[in-house]
């Protein structure tokens, strides 16, 4: 032990494991915001969604702001002779018609006169606004219910969960379904508020489980002997410590509330006609599939891209919150002490293991 | 134990009632359910199924009321009343109904767990490996999908585009080997392991065994007239007694291994007479059900009569044996009907059904040509409904292998030096699948509920259709009809979940 304070912080340094020092001196959001810009299936997630958000701004506009597309979801195009996509990706050397846009990219339908581009960029604008509104309803119906329940227990946590079995013992699609036809709601808004109302269940129950687990904890019981009121202990001790969860499983929530959304067009009682979501506009072409595939197919496909999209972000999160996860460290990653170390001991083991005696006479 | 269970069930009785009581209100107000009667042109013929309707629904009792006087007849044996539309009893309606939402929903289930599970611990054991990568971008694709629209895609393009392409002789095409062949290759690469050119090599040898499989079997025309055949079962059965051998208790156990193989020569050696008994005009379901027992029965007493120390696990080993070899002769069978089923004058060379769930006019066509027939009616429905189950049980089983095989008592294990079989199987596997209880207890209640979707895109006519025809005519009865067997089925299966959990897991004490 050395008593020269440089050469102590060395030893200390090489003291701590490659993990240790590459996160040494973060704070905890920057460790998990470190973690996540590195997740490379996330970070792909988010590109992409973010491309599909600006292209459905941007190509047909949103309220009075109009876009650089030439059709609006609500024009009447004329009949086309050829109803299929005029887009193409095969160059011509290959056969194909070049890359090219042409002047109906995804086709037309022409029996009610529609740009299938339009229609598609407006139904995302709308499926989007949708699980906008699910996230912040669920967010803040189901924290607030789960830390309630997680913090106070006793008969307001009996209430509560018991409110919340009696939603999840129902399927979700039955309850917004009944909701939304009681009520004869077939708009953006009603949909979206119905899919919210009763979407928080999951999430309540992840939070109380986080604050009955945090609750016990010393942290909490220094901020109580400090004389903080519960509603500051909630909201500055607990809560950010299960942000992890909530984000997490929010993302999550918002893939699933895209494929409700379209379940619910497609027996009926979701978003109808004459309004537009993409949910809507795949379900209205589920009968012509078999003439006209391509109306069904597109607009379907950027369900599964945007659901996507949202998972991997998600999985990201989840990698980049959890602190048990371990990053195995690359070779290259390791600066060239730490390498020559780990050259070091890996010649080592195998000197050993090749000086290791066989058994039998030889020695 | 008891205690629980009383209290449990006293929770799920009341959870039940007030669910039901928020529905009935829902259905109540959602509008009139006597909407139809403007199709009925008849004004005398109108007026009298508006009464008939009016006083067996109760509508001119206030809705809660009529909520309580549902519930009185529910209790006292008269069931869910009548639907107003059809002016049929719902009782009648769930009975034929149930069971064939059951019997889509069971078949999705099992073959889930199966391949779902097995995906999962082998993603597990080749943790970060290719393959793993692989099952995880595709259980990621599960989740994304939109079942109606896999659904309507897996109608046409897997339906009616298999049975062009069976009309038209069933002929693979080149490019559909070559595919075949790579799906082989990248498959046998990312699945192996050992040094790079190891696992080239098992890829190169899987990618062109697999092309040359797949146009082996188009040449012979094996699609058209498919089937195994006695000199595929023997070399079959044998692989499958070292395979079980091999997994539940070890290859070097020669009493279990030999049992095993001689439960196998038995299947093989009763293949050929079997067959005669198998094409009698009466065989049915109970004659196969009994056939499975006798298989069993006959696998057991092979394995006490190879006796050793370990007399039991080579019953169970060979009774395991007993029921899979008895499966590929079950298997076989079928599909030697497939090719009469398929040119019959009534299917028409179009096997693969998009719609319903059986043809009524094959009915006095014997056994195998009914479930030849019920199998081209479930293919497509099952798979649509196994994506997301499958993909679910993947990522679980993967999960909580990982993190079993994490823990200190598997370090122990190996530190014994137990063989890696022992380890994986016995110690990691076993309580590695403990937690999946509590996941098939879910995916119950979520399966009845998502089978709505899958049963009206492909017409099935089960519980689904009722419950969405229901809520589509507001027709109250159907709909709680429904929604009471979701309800009870959930909670039912929680409970189960419960006391299964701990009973497998002795940590667990379910008492306090």
């Amino acid at each position: 032990m050395s008593l020269d304070p440089d050469e102590r912080r060395d030893d200390i340094e090489a003291e701590l494991s490659h993990e240790q020092r590459e996160v040494a001196g973060l704070s905890q959001g920057q460790i998990a915001r470190q973690r996540f810009l590195r997740h490379k299936l996330a970070m792909t997630g988010l590109v992409v969604l973010l491309f599909i958000v600006v292209l459905a701004i941007t190509s047909v506009g949103a309220g009075p702001i109009g876009g650089w597309y030439e059709w609006q979801h609500t024009d009447l195009v004329p009949v086309q002779d050829d109803q299929g996509p005029t887009m193409s990706f095969i160059p011509s050397f290959l056969g194909g018609d070049g890359i090219a846009w042409g002047d109906h990219p995804f086709g037309v339908d022409n029996d009610r006169g529609k740009d299938l581009f339009a229609l598609t960029m407006r139904g995302v604008q709308v499926s989007l606004v949708v699980i906008l509104v699910l996230a912040v309803l669920s967010v803040s119906i189901g924290v607030t219910v789960g830390a309630l329940a997680g913090y106070f227990g006793g008969w307001l946590d009996a209430i509560l969960m018991r409110i919340t079995d009696v939603i999840l013992v129902l399927p979700l699609l039955v309850l917004v379904s009944v909701a939304a036809f009681s009520f004869g709601w077939s708009g953006l808004w009603s949909v979206a508020f119905a899919l919210g109302l009763f979407s928080w269940v999951g999430l309540a129950r992840l939070v109380r489980a986080e604050f009955l687990a945090l609750r016990e904890r010393e942290f909490v019981d220094a901020a109580r002997v400090a004389g903080a009121s519960p509603g500051r202990i909630i909201v500055k001790h607990i809560l950010p410590n299960t942000l992890g969860t909530i984000v997490v499983s929010t993302t999550l929530l918002m893939g699933g509330g895209i494929l409700t959304e379209a379940a619910l067009s497609f027996v009926g009682f979701g978003i109808q006609a004459p309004n537009v979501s993409l949910g809507a506009v795949v379900s209205d072409y589920a009968r012509s599939f078999h003439a006209r595939p391509h109306l069904f197919v597109l607009p379907g496909l950027f369900i599964v891209f945007i659901v996507l999209c949202l998972q991997f972000i998600g999985d990201g999160l989840r990698d980049a919150f959890d602190p048990r996860q371990k990053r195995i460290p690359r070779f290259k990653d390791l600066d060239t002490k730490a390498r020559d170390v780990a050259e070091a001991q890996m010649a080592g083991n195998v000197a050993s293991h090749l000086a290791r005696p066989t058994h039998g006479n030889e020695i | 134990m008891l205690i629980f269970l009383t209290r449990r069930l006293i929770a799920s009785i009341l959870l039940l009632l007030v669910a039901s009581f928020v529905v009935y209100m829902l259905m109540a107000y959602a509008g009139n359910p006597l909407g139809f009667l403007n199709e009925i042109s008849d004004p005398q013929q109108r007026a009298a199924v508006e009464r008939y309707v009016r006083s067996s629904l109760d509508l001119d009792t206030p809705p809660v009321l009529r909520y309580f006087k549902w519930l009185g007849g529910l209790f006292t044996g008269e069931g869910f009343g009548i639907s107003a539309r059809t002016q049929l009893s719902v009782n009648d309606e769930l009975a034929s109904r149930l069971p064939l939402t059951l019997k889509l929903v069971g078949a999705a289930l099992v073959l889930s767990i199966v391949f779902g599970v097995t995906t999962g611990i082998v993603t597990a054991l080749r943790q970060y490996s290719g393959f793993d990568y692989i099952v995880t971008f595709t259980t990621f694709l599960f989740f994304s999908l939109p079942v109606f629209w896999v659904a309507v895609i897996l109608k046409d393009w897997g339906g009616i585009g298999f049975n062009d392409w069976w009309r038209d002789g069933a002929k693979m095409p080149m490019w559909l080997i070559v595919v075949a062949g790579v799906l082989a290759l990248i498959l046998g690469y990312s699945i192996a392991g050992g040094r790079w050119h190891r696992r080239a090599l098992i890829a190169l040898a899987s990618g062109v065994g697999g092309a040359a499989f797949v146009y082996y079997l188009s040449e012979a025309g094996w699609f058209v007239n498919p089937g195994i055949g006695l000199e595929v079962l023997i070399p079959l059965a044998a692989g499958i007694a070292v395979a079980a051998t091999a997994v539940f208790a070890g290859i070097h156990n020669r009493r279990a291994l030999g049992a095993a193989l001689s439960t196998a020569a038995v299947g093989v050696v009763l293949y050929l007479p079997l067959q005669p008994y198998f094409d009698r005009s009466g065989f049915a379901w109970r004659h196969a059900f009994v056939l499975v027992i006798i298989a069993l029965a006959v696998g057991v007493a092979i394995g006490y009569l190879w006796g050793g120390y370990d007399k039991g696990l080579s019953a169970k080993v060979s009774a395991l044996v007993a029921f899979l070899v008895g499966f590929v002769i079950f298997v076989d069978r079928l599909m030697q009907s497939w090719n009469e089923y398929a040119t019959d004058s009534i299917v028409r060379n179009r096997p693969i059904k998009t719609v319903g769930h059986q043809e009524p006019r094959l009915g006095d066509f014997g056994f195998w040509i009914v479930n030849n027939d019920a199998f081209a009616h479930m293919i497509l429905p099952t798979v649509t409904l196994m994506l997301i189950s499958l993909a679910g049980y993947t990522r679980y089983t993967r999960a909580s292998m990982l993190e079993v095989l994490n823990l200190d008592y598997i370090r122990t294990a190996r530190a014994k030096g137990l063989t890696e079989r022992t380890v994986v199987v016995r110690h990691g596997l076993r309580n590695a699948l403990i937690p999946l209880a509590t996941i098939v207890a879910f995916d119950i209640g979520g399966m009845l509920g998502g089978a709505v979707i899958t049963e009206t895109v492909f017409e099935w006519p089960g519980m689904g259709r009722l419950f969405i025809e229901g809520l589509q005519n507001l027709d109250p009865n159907p709909v709680m009809a429904a929604t009471m067997v979701v309800g009870v089925t959930a909670v039912v299966a929680n409970i189960l979940a419960d006391i299964l959990y701990s009973i497998l897991d002795p940590r667990i004490r379910i008492n306090s």
